[in-house]
């Protein structure tokens, strides 16, 4: 447990991480009351529309999980951490422990923000959490967003650099997922196993807009793939960095 | 104590230290001497383990860094006094490493005091100075009251006011009975603080010993001489089969202690105005030793264009 205090004290005496935490909370919340206030009719509100938004505040949890090790890093605090903790899986086991939570808190404010101000612009909407899928797509963003961090971590600790780590997770989830379906044929097929789309079935909100498909996995099913991948990323970086110099 | 044997380590092609041996002594301050790229960091690193060594092995009381038990109370360190986030405070830079190792808070604010930081310890560490961030590595380096002390070119870019803080906290680190093994690359800065060397070039050893061995060995003592009667005084100590080099106004003897000279002097009354045993040679035998194996030679040749 002392690694995790004093991870903790790592995070939060330092001021990106507060800042990203602002923002991942207030951009994707603005956007949803945006929505809610000038959607029209056009686009209905439900439970589902209103954690549209919520990718934003993902992509900033990505920025600040990456930073959290590559700051690191850059500034050679990790060799005062593994000259303190030499045994490197728990250092940065205790880091993931950390971070993970920060990331679930962040997105269950932004999940239950986001529907609470959607709720408080259109009272007449229907959005009440009568159902277990309702629950999900709401409760169910902190554990996207922390299995978000446990993947940026993983990507965090094998680039070192924070202008690679971060570059490579925002174009990958913000560009390459949505061009793989511009592939003749094969593309809508892969992009069904691609991570985050995994991650947007199991919250229910298909940004696509494109009709219900059918998929291979149910959302539980997707959010248990996510996992998988994000923590056979974060085991492969940890063993590196075991076997790696500091 | 500190024990490395055969410690090896290669960066693709390039051999940063190559079969290095050598002991650093309980309750000694021993100077860890070599031009710079000789390995030194490589070496000290390892010793952390932080870096794996290709092959060999050093140990720390019988122990590999990695199996130390909380080993910031074993072993404290201070390779780098930049490594630490420029937007946290010192405190908290001590806090969380104190955290790390089970240390109670109040240890923080006693070895922020030791150092002299305590009123600057909620300030960023960014905004601090050179000598500043050395005393604060030097903090972090005391905080689990280790009995073993590793220091990387700790007087590296310090101002003179600094360079003497850090030797006289060396020497009292020294006094309480604590093994410091400090680095660099300037052996006058050794001969002031250390009591052993480990000199190497090119990640090997090259010698092993006392200071003053190496001093006595590596050297041609040279004593430096003004006098009015410095013709007669020349040619009293060539009678005694002594070497001596006319300099202008003053002439160097070589290896001959500066009170034989004196007392030789006084028995045949010649008055001396200068009697000065020459450290400088110190340098070029450094030089001398480790010559061949400097990393980076400047070329005296002119480019042929």
């Amino acid at each position: 447990m002392s690694l995790v205090a004093a991870e903790r004290i790592k995070l939060f005496s330092t001021r990106s991480p507060w800042w990203c935490a602002l923002v991942a909370i207030a951009l994707p919340i603005g956007f949803a009351a945006l929505l809610a206030s000038q959607g029209g009719d056009e686009v209905p509100l439900t439970v589902g529309t209103t954690q549209a938004a919520n990718g934003l505040g993902r992509a900033v949890i990505m920025v600040m999980a990456a930073l959290a090790i590559t700051t690191e890093y850059r500034f050679g605090t990790i060799r005062s951490t593994f000259q303190a903790t030499p045994n490197r899986v728990s250092a940065l086991l205790a880091k993931t422990a950390v971070v993970t939570t920060l990331a679930a808190v962040i997105g269950e404010l932004v999940a239950f923000g986001s529907w609470a101000v959607c709720r408080w612009i259109k009272p007449e909407a229907d959005l009440a959490l009568d159902t277990a899928d309702d629950w999900r797509s709401v409760a169910g963003v902190g554990l996207v967003f922390a299995l978000t961090a446990v993947l940026a971590l993983g990507v965090g600790i094998l680039v070192r650099q924070t202008a690679g780590a971060v570059a490579l997770l925002l174009v990958y989830s913000q560009l390459v997922e949505g061009l793989v379906t511009l592939i003749p044929r094969i593309g809508d097929d892969i992009h069904q196993w691609l991570p985050f789309f995994a991650a947007d079935q199991f919250i229910g909100n298909d940004a696509s807009g494109q009709p219900p498909r059918d998929l291979p996995l149910s959302p539980w099913g997707y959010l248990a793939y996510f996992a998988v991948i994000a923590v056979a990323v974060l085991a492969v970086a940890i063993i590196t960095a075991n076997r790696r110099d500091a | 104590m500190i024990e490395a044997t055969g410690l090896t380590k290669h960066y693709g092609r390039t051999v940063a230290v190559d079969h290095l041996s050598f002991t650093v002594e309980a309750g000694r301050v021993t100077g860890f001497l070599g031009p710079n790229g000789a390995g030194k960091s490589t070496t000290m690193r390892m010793v952390l383990g932080l870096d794996r060594p290709t092959s060999g092995d050093v140990r720390i009381d019988g122990k590999h860094y990695r199996d130390l038990k909380l080993p910031l109370t074993t072993v404290g360190a201070l390779l780098d006094a930049k490594w630490v986030h420029p937007n946290r405070s010192a405190r908290a830079h001590l806090r969380w490493l104190a955290k790390a190792t089970k240390l109670p808070r109040k240890r923080v604010d006693e070895v922020l005091d030791l150092v002299g930081l305590g009123s600057v310890a909620n300030k960023n560490a960014g905004g601090f100075s050179l000598g500043m961030s050395q005393r604060l590595g030097i903090a972090a380096a005391l905080l689990g009251d280790p009995k073993v002390l590793l220091f990387d070119e700790p007087v590296n870019g310090l101002d003179p006011e600094g360079i003497l803080w850090i030797r006289r906290f060396m020497h009292r680190l020294a006094a309480e009975g604590r093994t410091v093994f400090v680095s660099s690359h300037l052996l006058s800065e050794m001969a002031q603080t250390a009591q052993d060397l480990v000199v190497i070039g090119r990640g090997k050893l090259i010698y092993q010993g006392t200071v003053s061995d190496f001093v006595e060995n590596a050297t041609e003592n040279t004593v430096l001489v003004r006098s009015p009667e410095l013709t007669r005084l020349a040619d009293l100590l060539r009678a005694d089969g002594v070497q001596v080099v006319e300099d202008g106004d003053s002439i160097r003897v070589a290896n001959l202690a500066s009170s034989a000279i004196g007392e030789l002097a006084a028995a045949h009354r010649i008055v001396l105005h200068e009697l000065n045993p020459q450290l400088g040679s110190l340098e070029e035998a450094f030089i001398q030793l480790t010559g061949e194996s400097v990393e980076y030679h400047a070329h005296d040749k002119e480019p042929t264009a």
